[in-house]
């Protein structure tokens, strides 16, 4: 075993690389349930846009399309989503879990051709003078375009639900559905914006699992992330700057288990494997101790407009 | 310009067609999407549901299979449709399973070579406690704190299968396996070897058990108290409570028993079919049985045709590999079809498709 | 009919407005008009299509036939924002409020251009200080009262400066001391010119208030009339179509205290509901205990604490001298307390499920449905139908879903429930809420029919004709407090406004 190994600098920055799938991929989910919607099928979308966006990358050489197409796969998975609970009122946790259940299934369908073969490299940006301060600028202000797009994400989330009239529409519909259509709000038309987004959002958080984490297409490769996010968006009461902690949070735990594994700790490696899983749980038993404080007050129910 | 219209009660007809036009429906949409991977459609339908079962060469083969595979989705589908009917969402069955085949294998494998009649029996309990007290776990911390049992679930399978493959390479690895991953095999292990009770027709303990759940899970939602306050709960969790229902007792009870029956499934596997605990034994039945439960209504004779069928589509999918070249993953994606359309469809029973047309007015309505 | 010779100055116009909905016509070629400055009062029972006709001239719902003028241009609002803008506003009758957002915000909803949020804070203390409804636009909505929270729902009307204001069942939540502010804000509105549509079914109220009445039966304009020169009573009838038939009670001498309540408080389950704090109570058999009290005091909370669905924290609830603080439901109704909560769809009934497994819901254990574990199907039917002839439920077979029953029915088919399950005591809250008025009088019939049989009842409810006419004593719900019992008779309305307001029962039984 060897501890020494473990270069801290290199920690904290592999930590923001870990986490960008998750906090994409939550924050999205946010915007879904601040609209009132649960939707379950998080990790199908993510998957779907790993290999979508890995598809995408490889043939065109440019991991940029990659990211843009698996943003339109999820969004279009999101949409079958979409269609069945808002219009044909089907059950929420159901669909959710089917279109995790279907994702799984079209992946691994499309990515055979794909296995084995090496994303291509996506350039990292060094932003000038920033990351030349020395600590901080190598562990933030050196990373691919991603990483900050996912910041900038997670910024203009909290801005236009915070700050905006738009904003302020989409919490309306979530707290209380009815209400917003008896004041003449589209609820169904809100609610489908956000689960594209949130669609878009878990594609490209995939994308980033196949085309920068790992980076190549194993069937099955997000393991459970789109589940993680589920579960930071609680853990983060609906806000989107804790979404950002609790995903750093959960990615620093996932990189710090992986190095414990390469550093030879003597602890088994499926301990060390599980642990995410782990503490995800000990997390949401912490939460549920506290008290559901802060869930939009129509979530996961159904809405069908009264006369 | 269509418009929903919430029907004052759930159709029943269309509750009992609904899952047929999804079948339909998918077998068309499955039949597009053979179609473009450059294969015969008809060919692959064909394939798929017919060849498994009536076929020359690969029927006698087949045959049996379909309950052996049945087998575990309907035990699985049986208990988690108790808790889906009560709202109670136990997602992480595929876990459950595991942990119910290492229970049970590892106490058939500690009594190595005995010859006890005790022995199988002894491991059919341990695999029944093994999925009871890994699905306890959401139980108990969403009844003690109020943690979101689905997230909770969900995250145990994958630290199941890190236990499941932290054993199968060191605590329950064979002995005299010269090294290689995997238990030793329980064909060689007669007393704890889950035989087919009639030989060749892959009638297993497991189908058995299958058996017995949907009879069982049958009398008690249709005939006793306890069904009636799971489904109960689940139509209207406050009249539930304003009834009496413990809610604490009954999401213990739904998730207890489906842990069980999915515990009892892990095991008959891994002492029958499977023959031993290996890192990949596991097949994803828990996951598959969300769509079975469905399928089938969460009824449990639905449940005992969907269990088949689906177990058809993965012995049909291995033939169309073999046969046509499909891929594998095409039929795990025929599968989540099939929900999708399964749940469009539902639609149907609960609401009147109208096209817009002034209805007519009756007098006196109020 | 004299709206033709008001329609030349008139505000608004109906002309003919129809609308169906598969199996009813909610409303049939209704016509009237508005003057400017008019309260103008939509009389009719439940399911009269008051509601309906209120949202087509909201934008929410469109005709199927028929013309709307606005200052004599024709009126076709496509949406709600189009009738906000065309100066239309209205206050829902369940509100239409955001509870975990703040007052600023939820008015902001309601606007379709609104300020910047400091204006907009700004201009809602203005408002509400000028109409005297004060409010602090910083406070999250589910913390206030019921009272309180209407006038977030006026402030926002007001806010737009409409011509026409339409504010639907507004009253009900209401103590009669607020009942007198709002009134004043109408006559204050009124004067600057704003018509107000007024619906109610309190009849007194709309003699004090409105100078017009239309009055809507099955959807068809049936009358008009002045309020003020109708009794409460003709205009009962003009609503009903039919006499009214007025409960008889036949007073038993009250017996043994059968319930008792003392000390009892507990923290709400739900986030946005009311504790309950140091409440006693008694009631003795052959008595009608009523407690009165606008919506949101604690009635749910008061009702879970007798029916077992949640424990009090602290202090005693004794039946006939036995502790049941911490017996369930089902051990409670084995020992004859009935129970039968407000709402009808998803508490006190499944509505997706028949008429025969509602009976069973409550009726398990004392009508020994269950044997051994296992369910007595066909004893079960005949329970059902026996309640469904006894209480002239109306419904096609017990096979029938709850949730198909009309409102009415539905409610005789609960209270009928529980009443032939001979409780020794009756809880029930909110039993006529929503139920037109013939099946109202047949369950206030009954309940009075129990208590004369020697029952103890208690009947929460907000109407308070209905407490006057059927409880021997009444109290009343205050932030989760109970007000010492008086005798009814000759009970003053100031007197009950007092106790809905919270001020202690010992003044005013004085």
């Amino acid at each position: 075993m060897d501890l020494g190994q473990i270069n801290p600098l290199l920690l904290l920055a592999s930590l923001m690389v870990a986490a960008t799938p998750i906090l994409l991929a939550a924050i999205g989910e946010a915007v879904v349930e601040k609209s009132g919607v649960l939707n379950l099928g998080v990790e199908g979308m993510m998957i779907t846009g790993a290999v979508v966006g890995f598809a995408f990358g490889v043939n065109t050489g440019a991991p940029s399309i990659g990211f843009v197409a698996a943003a339109f796969a999820g969004a279009a998975l999101s949409m079958l989503f979409g269609v069945l609970v808002l219009y044909l009122k089907s059950n929420q946790v159901a669909t959710g879990l089917g279109l995790t259940l279907f994702g799984l299934g079209l992946s691994a369908l499309i990515g055979k051709p794909y296995e084995g073969i090496k994303a291509p490299t996506m350039a990292k940006w060094e932003i000038p003078l920033l990351s030349d301060i020395p600590v901080l600028g190598p562990i933030m202000f050196r990373h691919d375009p991603m990483v900050y797009v996912s910041l900038i994400i997670v910024a203009l989330t909290w801005y236009v639900l915070t700050r905006t009239r738009a904003g302020l529409i989409l919490r309306g519909v979530g707290e209380n559905h009815n209400a917003a259509h008896a004041l003449g709000y589209k609820v169904i038309r809100v609610r489908l914006m956000a689960i594209a987004f949130g669609g878009a959002c878990a594609g490209m958080g995939g994308a980033y699992i196949s085309l920068v984490r790992v980076p190549q297409w194993v069937e099955g490769m997000t393991a459970g992330a789109g589940w993680i996010a589920l579960a930071i968006v609680v853990f983060a009461s609906w806000r989107p700057w804790r979404v950002l902690l609790g995903a750093y949070l959960f990615g620093g735990i996932s990189v710090l288990q992986l190095n414990l594994q390469a550093a030879g700790v003597p602890i088994p490696v499926e301990i060390l494997a599980m642990s995410p899983y782990l503490i995800t749980i000990l997390v949401l038993v912490v939460i549920s101790l506290r008290g559901n404080h802060g869930a939009p007050g129509s979530l996961g129910r159904e809405f069908h407009a009264t006369h | 310009m269509i418009r929903l219209e919430k029907r004052p009660q759930p159709s029943k007809v269309w509750g009992t067609l609904t899952p047929v036009l999804a079948v339909i429906a998918t077998m068309i949409a499955g039949g597009i999407l053979f179609w473009m991977l450059g294969k015969d459609p008809l060919e692959a339908i064909r394939t798929i549901f017919w060849d498994p079962l009536f076929h020359e060469t690969f029927g006698p083969y087949s045959r049996p299979q379909l309950l052996v595979k049945a087998g575990p989705l309907i035990l699985i589908a049986i208990g988690l449709s108790l808790g889906f009917r009560a709202g109670i969402w136990n997602i992480g069955a595929e876990g459950q399973y595991i942990m119910g085949a290492i229970c049970g294998a590892a106490v058939g494998l500690a009594f190595y070579p005995s010859e006890s009649i005790l022995i199988f029996p002894a491991m059919v309990l341990a695999g029944a406690i093994g999925g009871w007290a890994w699905a306890m776990i959401p139980g108990v911390l969403k009844v003690k704190f109020g943690t979101n049992e689905i997230l909770v679930s969900l995250m145990l399978v994958y630290v199941a299968e890190n236990i499941l493959a932290s054993v199968s390479q060191g605590l329950l690895k064979n002995p005299d396996g010269m090294g290689f991953p995997g238990s030793r095999n329980f064909r060689d292990f007669p007393a704890a070897h889950n035989t087919d009770l009639i030989a060749g027709t892959g009638m297993h303990w497991g189908v058995a058990a299958a058996f017995i759940a949907v009879i069982l899970a049958y009398i008690l939602l249709t005939r006793h108290m306890l069904g009636f306050q799971v489904r109960l709960t689940g139509e209207a969790p406050r009249a539930a409570k304003f009834a009496g229902v413990n809610p604490t007792r009954l999401i213990l009870f739904c998730l207890g028993t489906s842990g069980a029956l999915a515990g009892l499934a892990g095991l008959f596997e891994v002492s029958g079919p499977s023959g031993q605990v290996s890192i990949d034994f596991n097949a994803g039945y828990g996951f598959t049985a969300i769509i079975v439960a469905f399928l089938g209504r969460l009824h449990p004779i639905g449940i005992l045709l969907a269990g088949l069928l689906m177990a058809l589509t993965y012995i049909g999918g291995e033939l169309a590999q073999l046969m046509l070249g499909l891929p594998g993953a095409a039929i795990q994606m025929f599968q989540g079809m099939l929900m999708f359309f399964l749940l469009a469809m539902d639609m149907l029973s609960h609401y009147r498709v109208r096209w817009k047309t002034p209805a007519a007015a009756q007098e006196g309505a109020n | 009919m004299t709206g033709d010779m008001r329609q030349g100055d008139a505000l608004m116009t109906l002309e003919g407005l129809t609308k169906a909905y598969p199996g009813v016509l909610a409303n049939d070629q209704v016509s009237f008009s508005l003057l400017p400055g008019e309260v103008h009062a939509l009389l009719g029972e439940n399911g009269a299509g008051k509601s309906t006709l209120v949202k087509m001239i909201y934008g929410l719902v469109k005709p199927d036939a028929g013309q709307m003028t606005l200052n004599g241009e024709a009126f076709a609002p496509v949406n709600p924002a189009a009738a906000r803008a065309a100066g239309v506003a209205m206050v829902f009758q369940h509100f239409s409020l955001f509870d975990a957002l703040s007052v600023a915000e939820n008015i902001a909803l309601g606007m379709d251009n609104p300020p910047s949020t400091r204006e907009l804070a700004s201009r809602i203390r203005e408002v509400s200080q000028a109409y005297g409804l004060p409010l602090d636009p910083d406070r999250i909505v589910g913390d206030l009262s019921a009272g309180e929270r209407q006038r977030v729902e006026i402030i926002r009307c007001l806010l737009q400066n409409p011509k026409l204001l339409i504010m639907d069942e507004p009253t009900s939540v209401l103590t009669p001391q607020e009942v007198e502010i709002l009134f004043e804000t109408l006559r204050k509105l009124t004067s600057e010119g704003t018509s107000i549509l007024y619906i109610s079914h309190k009849l007194e109220e709309i003699r004090a208030l409105c100078e017009h009445a239309t009055i809507l039966r099955h959807g068809v304009v049936v009358d008009t009339c002045d309020p003020r020169e109708k009794s409460a009573r003709e205009l009962a009838e003009l609503m009903v179509g039919d006499k009214l038939h007025v409960p008889s009670r036949d007073p038993a001498e009250p017996g043994a205290v059968a319930l008792s309540l003392s000390g009892v408080s507990m923290p709400s389950p739900s986030e946005f509901g009311t504790d309950l704090r140091n409440v006693s109570l008694e009631v003795r058999k052959g008595e009608v205990l009523g407690i009165g009290g606008v919506a949101g005091n604690g009635q749910d909370e008061l009702l879970a604490v007798m029916s077992g669905e949640a424990r009090a924290q602290d202090g005693s609830i004794t039946l006939a001298g036995e502790e049941i603080n911490t017996l369930s439901p089902g051990a409670r109704r084995a020992r004859g307390l009935l129970t039968a909560p407000e709402e009808r769809l998803g508490h006190s009934a499944a509505p997706e499920m028949s008429l025969i497994e509602n009976a069973l819901l409550t009726g398990s254990v004392r009508e020994k449905l269950v044997d051994r574990g296992f369910l007595r199907w066909n004893k079960t039917e005949k329970f059902a139908r026996r309640i469904i002839e006894a209480f002239d439920v109306r419904t096609p077979s017990a096979d029938n879903a709850a949730g198909s029953l009309s409102g009415g029915n539905l409610q005789k088919f609960v209270i009928g429930r529980e009443v032939l399950q001979n409780p020794d005591v009756l809880v029930v809250n909110q039993p006529t809420w929503g139920v037109d008025a013939a099946a109202a009088a047949s369950i206030r019939q009954s309940l009075l029919d129990l208590a004369h049989k020697g029952a103890a009842v208690i009947v929460i409810s907000q109407d308070l004709d209905e407490l006057m006419e059927i409880s021997d004593r009444f109290t009343a719900l205050n932030e989760g407090r109970l007000a010492r019992p008086v005798p009814t008779q000759g009970l003053s309305v100031e007197e009950i406004g007092l106790m809905m307001g919270g001020a202690e029962s010992d003044e005013v039984a004085a």
